[in-house]
């Protein structure tokens, strides 16, 4: 049963790791297709999390997750569903060129552009659990707003949380259960 | 300039010991030639203290624009900042100076009245960018305070400096606390006497709050009392500490939270603060408990959300008020406490009024932290149905929460909705002005409702510390922003005008019977006070998020406000709100504020026309 908890935290573990690489490059991600799912999170064809949204609108468990956790700690300043404020770049439009390897350089590592015309700051997320146990949800939310796949606010149908879903966020977090 | 200021900030690290020898020749100078505080603060002419007056009513006694002439109010100069981030706050007028501060990377401007806003110096303290990101909700700043001929600037990274008001040179610089920890600084610091008193932002960010007064002629501090945490540390004694005419009794603070959480429970301070000189005492209010998932943080959570009345020479405090125990909706107690002598009952009565975040207006006997009125400001306020009055039930003082509306009543993952008002409060930070002439408070205020679905979160030093999913659309009747003349003794709401957007200005009267304030579309508004008819109006380039200011020079009255769109209003309403409860297919949303104004800052003041 800890095998879940075990995927989370190595999926973390990679998201760190690429961030150590920071070979950054500006590439689209690829065919939104979902193809297979992993604990509630669904993957395209090259491996990218992705959302899998049935014709009657439910939205997979780990795009649902993702709209959680987006909209609790990125929202502060990237606005209501990846909308963009006053403060920081509209992410439905910024997504549409970030593939996945590049996503997680930027949440992990950070993003500064500070110079007579801005002050730009996106800080390290790197040891923040709240958002690297989940960066592959947050991808796909964010991914499924940036195709208009998923509307704005609480998407009103989701699939149900997998079995030891919550074990293993717990255990990611590392908080009690 | 810019570069100069740079420079006197190495040189007054670097030469610590040669600026120590020299301060006691700097201040017999600037005794010389500026005035003190209290002298600045007594000629009407001036804007000498962020909130005008110790009291924080923000009335003006000018009375040259009246309800009769304000239509012909006309724009008589303007100032770019240079800034493009939020601006909070109001500039001073001392004098023939008027002082700003701008959002990060928070510029001080001397203007030069006398010569159509000249800029006499500037000083660009030096910060790491990397404050940036850790300012929940943008990089403002809510104003420079004046004292001892010195100009005091709260940084954003948490660090508090000592200008000379007439040339800019640095005189004393102190760090408060780390951004590193997430803790920053927004809040405009008071100055009484020989201490400046200073606040801390970073409730997002699980910053243990506190006071900080710090000795104006060096900048050492003197005491810093916390919101939580044991008595030595929040300055409580468990005898004379009161709070509803009780003794608090030992431990007050620990007593409420499980374990070492109340160490990153956030309460922080970044609000105004109020002075009440016969009393000696000191008044501000505490902002949310980290996190906001309220199921991890179990107790009152005290002394978060909470009214403090503290003595401003040993911090001691005399009386708190906890307004909302074991906060559910991050309704922070930090707004603006309005010290007003009221007729109650037939006798004047020192009262404090505070129109809190949760939706409720308070009033309390000031020198004693007595309970005299509690009524919501907005009727649709729906997470309480009122405070217990009754000073023998043993919920005395509280709320009475309902729990449909009650984040933590059900447990995480459970999404509660139809919460009014939003997080963001029925008002935040923009403080309401008491004009003694019609004897009503007039309130710029948030009608925002919400959705609000708390989940565990893990604790990181230096990141967000939330813990909960929020989706915010206007309240009932389709409007966010309401602007209120109101009574608070009675509750009852004497005129009204509604905006499409929340009114995030905060507001001024005057005794020319006018009101002021700015909307977030970035009109500059003239009200008569008595009736609520707009008298003036005036698009400035971009939203209003400050707080309009007045002032009198060379016998004529100028009323100034600054545009620059930004903070949680530019957060939360740049994209538009949508309405989760509008039913399937809609596609609805509300306009965005995009759609009207974007970034920059400007100040822009008006006067009539003529010599």
């Amino acid at each position: 049963m800890d095998v879940k908890g075990h995927s989370r935290i190595a999926l973390a573990t990679i998201a760190l790791a690429f961030a150590g690489a920071a070979a950054a490059f500006a590439a689209a991600p690829g065919n939104p297709k979902p193809v297979k799912e992993v604990g509630g999170l669904w993957f395209d064809k090259d491996g990218a999390p992705t959302y899998n949204i049935t014709k009657d609108g439910t939205v997979d468990w780990g795009t649902f997750v993702g709209y959680l956790r987006y909209n609790s700690i990125c929202l502060d300043c990237h606005g209501p569903d990846g909308s963009g404020s006053s403060y920081a770049p509209d992410l439905t439009q910024a997504l549409q060129q970030l593939s996945y390897s590049q996503f997680i350089a930027d949440v992990a590592g950070g993003i500064k552009s500070v110079n007579t015309a801005q002050d730009l700051v996106m800080p390290s997320f790197a040891t923040n659990k709240n958002v690297m146990c989940f960066i592959g949800e947050i991808y796909s939310y964010l991914r499924a707003r940036s195709t208009g796949a998923l509307g704005r606010g609480r998407p009103a149908k989701s699939a149900p949380d997998p079995k030891g879903f919550d074990e293993a966020s717990y255990k990611c977090l590392g908080i009690p259960m | 300039m810019k570069s100069r200021g740079q420079w006197f900030a190495g040189a007054a690290v670097g030469a610590f010991g040669c600026l120590l020898l020299a301060v006691p020749a700097a201040r017999a100078q600037s005794s010389a030639s500026s005035p003190t505080l209290e002298q600045a603060a007594a000629s009407p002419d001036n804007w000498a203290i962020p909130a005008l007056d110790y009291a924080s009513t923000r009335y003006s006694t000018l009375n040259q624009i009246t309800a009769d002439n304000a239509s012909q109010l006309e724009p008589s100069w303007t100032f770019s900042t240079g800034v493009l981030r939020g601006h909070e706050g109001q500039p001073l007028v001392i004098g023939n100076v008027m002082y700003l501060v701008t959002p990060f990377p928070n510029t001080v401007f001397a203007l030069d009245l006398s010569n159509d806003g000249r800029i006499m110096w500037q000083y660009t303290p030096t910060q790491n960018p990397d404050v940036i990101p850790v300012m929940c909700c943008d990089t403002v700043n809510r104003g420079v305070a004046y004292g001892d001929g010195k100009i005091i600037l709260h940084q954003a990274d948490n660090t508090v400096v000592a200008l000379d008001a007439q040339t800019g040179k640095v005189d004393w610089v102190r760090q408060l606390a780390s951004y590193k920890d997430g803790a920053t600084g927004t809040g405009a610091p008071l100055v009484v006497g020989n201490k400046v008193f200073v606040g801390v932002s970073g409730g997002e960010f699980g910053v243990q709050g506190f006071l900080a007064a710090l000795d104006m002629s060096d900048g050492h501090i003197l005491w810093k009392a916390y919101s939580e945490g044991p008595d030595n540390q929040i300055l409580f004694n468990p005898q004379t500490t009161m709070s509803l005419g009780k003794p608090v009794g030992a431990d007050s603070s620990l007593r409420t939270w499980k374990g070492d959480e109340w160490k990153i429970g956030g309460g922080d301070t970044w609000g105004w603060l109020s002075y009440d000189p016969k009393l000696n005492l000191l008044y501000y209010g505490s902002g949310n408990p980290s996190t906001w998932n309220p199921n991890q943080r179990p107790g009152d959570n005290k002394w978060s959300m909470t009214i403090f009345a503290r003595d401003p020479d040993t911090g001691m405090a005399k009386w708190v008020y906890q307004m909302t125990p074991h906060d559910q909706w991050d309704y922070d107690g930090v707004n603006e406490m309005i010290l007003a002598d009221l007729a109650i009952n037939g006798q004047q009565v020192p009262a404090l009024v505070h129109f809190d975040r949760n939706g409720l207006a308070y009033v309390l006997n000031r020198a004693t932290g007595a309970l005299l009125a509690v009524h919501k400001y907005d009727p649709d306020v729906n997470w309480t149905s009122g405070v217990d009055m009754n000073p023998s039930s043993p919920n005395y003082g509280r709320p009475t929460v309902v729990a449909q509306y009650a984040p933590g009543s059900r447990g995480v993952n459970v999404n509660y909705t139809g919460i009014c008002p939003a997080a963001l409060g029925s008002k935040d930070e923009q403080p309401a002005s008491y004009d003694p002439q019609t004897g009503l408070f007039y309130v710029p205020t948030n009608h925002v409702c919400m959705d609000y679905e708390p989940y565990p979160v893990a604790y990181t030093a230096g990141q967000p510390y939330v813990g909960a999913t929020l989706s915010m659309y206007p309240g009932p009747g389709g409007y966010m922003g309401r602007f209120i003349a109101f009574d608070p003794m009675t509750g009852k709401t004497v005129w009204q005008i509604h905006d499409q957007f929340s009114d995030w200005g905060g507001a001024l009267t005057t005794a020319g019977g006018v009101v002021f304030y700015g909307t977030l579309k970035g009109y500059f508004r003239a009200v008569d006070a008595k009736t609520g008819k707009i008298l003036y109006s005036f698009k400035t380039p971009s939203g209003i998020i400050s707080n309009v200011m007045t002032y009198m020079h060379d016998g004529k009255q100028y009323v100034a406000v600054l545009s620059g769109v930004g903070g949680w209003a530019g957060i939360g309403l740049a994209a538009g709100l949508t309405d989760p409860h509008a039913g399937l297919g809609a596609v609805g949303g509300y306009a965005a504020l995009k759609d009207y104004t974007t970034l920059g800052g400007q100040l822009t003041v008006f006067a009539l026309p003529g010599s």
